[in-house]
């Protein structure tokens, strides 16, 4: 058994202990304020996108610290064709697959050339972030188009009704919200433990038992908190549900699978992943197509939750993301950062804007303050890893 | 006796948690050649680091004395102001500026706001000359060869007015010609009346240029040996080097018996991969057979790399024509994926470059190349994986607390084992190793010589690309020598000789 290293622990969950620390900040500043249900059922509504985006800007950065910046527009593009289609009637589950597919288009249209054709990444997408901003234009015809399919709105987290109804109408709490959070704490500790039991039956080291038990009640903790908080206010917010599939199925994805290991490894190094016998086309090619994927449930939930679509949307979506990441602990070289990574980090400027707002802070300051917050982050990146050295 | 140029008293260097240098004592005559060698890791390089204010004055203890005064470095440019000047291992050129521009980098001619290029070339062309170099200081650097880059590298020291030159490890990229080109050069300097500081892996260098050798080993001066005093021998070396007597540097390879072809390629002819008029690899004809050690010996660029590569799945070249057989069945491997599925596997001559991911942990290192066989699905079993990184750990005896260690993190030797230890996962049954020791110390050598010789013994075919002569004669059963991309030579490992293999070479 390993005992517990105090500076490791701080080292591997430094923004973490950064976003509690502002949490913290800003609870004082606004009096609470910040931690009422309302404003954290607004804060995890309110950057639904950025979850997603950051999540798929995270598979792009493993590769090589590649980025992409046609995400803000294509999530235009691809909510304005959702708009259009449900606004002439046509069946919603219809116009969403259309959506996904052409979400998916557009991204193996980018990453063909990322892939395929060695176009820098960067002006592969800056392209696109011209051309899908110009043609989310052309299909919205320059106005706003405004979605009124309640069962389009009811499942991706728009309008009013945003909320997984309380089936067993509780009082005072919502109950089914409770319940679900409670479920899901049980499912946890039950994972858990049974893996660690496993690991230790096979021989295998596991990390110190204290380490083990707080980690296992701080995350139970935090849950039942959330789900608290939020079963006072509505209950769980819709778009909350796609946002924990998205991030629960890219974890696994990127801890357990081949593609996800491969991503890993080009981004550490391309060469020696391709000598043994790994097709890294291949994974570039999927980086960037599943970039568009992960774009259009974006521009689906985005335009949701405004129940219509604009074609100034999605604009610095990419740049939420791209910091989320970076924040996250994602190297900007490549190789190495997760995804709870870039969902801390997207938490931690969700948490900042929202706080800041709250406190009445200048909307041009919050831009300063966001832009130090992720100027700092990299220099603590760098220099951690240079003290390694 | 002549004058004493530099002396550095009692030099202790801590890290967190090491003590690379121990009361380090080095003293350096004026003109002599000094040779400091030691295993990886002994705190050569550390020492070299210190002296040239890398590690600036006050984050070591003891004193640094030269030309009979007390120096306390605090950065590079000090220790070059007083003529000392190091030349790393890994050649520090940029390679698309020219050799001129590469020269003066740091050191520009003329004033702060324009530079004078005139006299850059003018300058630059007068110290190529000194190193005995005919090429025109506007050549770019990546037109040149290695060997002509590290030539450049001592121009560059000498254009800083080096009255003490340290070379680490300036032959490590260098063919026995180009090494042996230096290494004159270096003699030659001597009668000039410079003097030089020589750190190297390669004993039989060292036994020819230097003057007087130093063994540093686990942090602490172990020995000075004099040329005039004492009796110097690679054995005697060694011996300092690792403490005891080395008395076999290659194992013994007992009742393995050699069998049938297991692979065999004709006519093998490669064209570049940029240039594709010029032929790489020329008709080249060659086998090996099963439980047997082939080894390829030849100068640097004639082609071995790119045979290997070659064959590997196409993995270099272009127009790539020939027949390749395995197991006496003709095969057409398409690419990597294809040639590892065949059963071939090619560990890398550039083990960081090519070969390693270093952000990685070993045991991600370990299955990269056959990660299938962890997987359902393409889902992996992360429990078995770590399970095989602990079982050829143990196997390879790789030193490091865990397998979850980043393969950045660990010595040459131990990221050796480790990218060997990847593809012996794979399970292959002809492994090409190409310059499977370069860069690692005696030690670990010989238990790299171990492994291939276990691996002969379950009956696998191991094809070994090596420019150190003593390795491919102490380890080969059959050698095969190239030159200029064509077979010139096979010949029974029992009966070569470094003199048989240089005149296959030299009459090709």
């Amino acid at each position: 058994m390993v005992s517990v290293n105090f500076s490791e622990v701080i080292k591997k969950y430094t923004m973490v202990i950064a976003l509690v620390v502002i949490i913290a900040i800003f609870y004082v500043g606004t009096n609470g304020t910040i931690l009422l249900p309302q404003n954290i059922n607004n804060l995890l509504s309110q950057n639904a996108y950025v979850f997603v985006l950051a999540t798929g800007m995270l598979m792009c950065i493993l590769t090589g610290g590649n980025i992409d910046l046609s995400v803000g527009s294509v999530v235009c593009f691809v909510g304005g064709i959702g708009a259009v289609m449900m606004s002439k009637g046509m069946n919603v589950w219809f116009a969403v697959l259309v959506m996904l597919l052409v979400g998916i288009a557009v991204g193996a249209w980018q990453a063909f050339w990322v892939a395929y054709v060695n176009v820098p990444p960067f002006i592969a997408t800056l392209a696109g972030m011209y051309a899908f901003r110009g043609l989310s234009n052309v299909v919205l015809n320059g106005y706003a188009v405004s979605i009124t399919n309640t069962t389009y709105l009811n499942v991706f987290g728009g309008g009013a009704d945003c909320y997984i109804p309380d089936f067993f109408h509780g009082a005072k709490l919502n109950t089914t919200c409770m319940l679900a959070g409670i479920i899901a704490v049980a499912i946890y500790v039950i994972v858990s433990i049974r893996n660690r039991i496993a690991a230790s039956r096979k021989g295998y080291a596991t990390t110190g038992f204290a380490g083990f038990i707080v980690k296992l009640v701080i995350i139970s903790a935090v849950v039942l908190f959330l789900t608290y908080k939020l079963a006072g206010y509505k209950g769980i917010p819709t778009s909350l549900i796609w946002i924990i599939v998205v991030v629960l199925a890219y974890h696994y994805f990127t801890t357990k699978t081949t593609m996800g290991r491969y991503l890993y490894a080009v981004g550490g190094n391309e060469k020696a992943t391709q000598l043994s016998g790994i097709n890294t086309k291949k994974v570039y090619f999927f980086a960037y197509t599943n970039m568009g994927f992960l774009t259009a449930i974006a521009g689906i939930l985005t335009v949701a939750r405004a129940a219509s679509a604009q074609p100034t949307y999605g604009q610095f979506y990419e740049m939420d993301a791209i910091g989320a990441c970076f924040i996250g602990g994602a190297s900007a070289y490549g190789g190495t950062g997760s995804v709870f990574g870039a969902i801390i980090g997207a938490l931690l400027m969700g948490v900042i804007n929202q706080g800041m707002s709250i406190m009445g802070v200048d909307a041009n300051y919050q831009k300063v303050v966001k832009g130090l917050v992720l100027l700092v982050a990299v220099i603590f990146d760098v220099v951690s890893k240079r003290e390694k050295k | 006796m002549g004058n004493i140029l530099l002396e550095m008293k009692n030099i202790t260097k801590e890290f967190p948690g090491v003590k690379a240098l121990d009361n380090v004592n080095l003293k350096v005559e004026q003109g002599e050649i000094h040779a400091l060698v030691g295993e990886n890791g002994a705190g050569k390089s550390t020492l070299m680091n210190v002296l040239s204010g890398i590690y600036p004055y006050g984050s070591y203890t003891g004193d640094i004395v030269y030309n009979g005064e007390v120096c306390q470095f605090q950065k590079i440019k000090d220790s070059e102001e007083k003529g000392i000047v190091i030349i790393h291992q890994e050649l520090a050129l940029i390679p698309y500026m020219s050799i001129g521009e590469n020269m003066f980098l740091g050191n520009e001619q003329g004033s702060k706001a324009s530079i004078d290029w005139d006299k850059t070339y003018a300058e630059a062309d007068k110290y190529l000359k000194m190193v005995g170099l005919t090429e025109s200081s506007r050549t770019l650097i990546k037109d040149i060869g290695v060997g002509k880059q590290q030539l450049v590298e001592i121009a560059k020291a000498l254009a800083k007015h080096a009255k003490l030159l340290i070379l680490d490890e300036p032959t490590s990229s260098l063919n026995e010609t180009d090494s042996k080109a230096l290494l004159d050069l270096l003699l030659k300097f001597k009668q000039d009346g410079m003097t030089s500081i020589i750190i190297s892996h390669k004993l039989n260098e060292v036994s020819y240029v230097a003057d007087k050798i130093t063994v540093i080993r686990d942090g602490s001066t172990i020995e000075t040996l004099d040329k005039a005093v004492d009796e110097i021998t690679e054995d005697r070396i060694i011996k300092g080097m690792v403490g005891r007597a080395m008395t076999d540097r290659f194992p013994k390879r007992e009742n393995v018996k050699i069998g049938d072809i297991a692979m065999e390629v004709k006519d093998w002819t490669v064209y570049h991969p940029q240039f594709a008029e010029r032929k790489v690899v020329d008709g080249v004809s060659m086998n090996v057979r099963k439980g047997e050690v082939v080894g390829i010996a030849g100068l640097m660029g004639a082609g071995r790399t790119e045979l290997a590569m070659s064959i590997f799945g196409k993995a270099y070249g272009t127009n790539i024509s020939g027949q390749l057989f395995l197991d006496g069945k003709e095969v057409k491997l398409k690419n990597i994926k294809d040639a590892i599925k065949h059963k071939i596997a090619y560990v890398t001559e550039d083990r960081k470059g090519n070969g390693l991911v270093l952000t990685n942990p070993i045991k991600i290192n370990t299955t990269l190349a056959n990660l299938s066989e962890l997987c359902s699905k393409h889902v992996i079993d992360q429990d078995k994986e770590y399970q095989v990184a602990e079982e050829y750990r143990d196997k390879l005896k790789t030193k490091c607390p865990t397998v979850e260690q980043n393969v950045g993190n660990l010595s040459g030797g131990n990221q050796q084992k480790v990218l060997l230890a990847k593809w012996m996962f794979a399970n292959p049954d002809v492994l090409i190793l190409d310059e499977p020791t370069r860069g690692i110390d005696v030690g670990a050598k010989y238990e790299i010589y171990c492994i291939i010789n276990d691996l002969v013994a379950e009956g696998k075919s191991v094809i070994m690309i090596s420019s150190e002569l003593p390795e491919v004669l102490g380890m080969s059963d059959r050698i095969y020598v190239m030159n200029e991309g064509k077979m010139v030579g096979e010949m029974a490992g029992a009966e070569a000789s470094q003199e048989s293999i240089m005149s296959c070479i030299l009459k090709s």
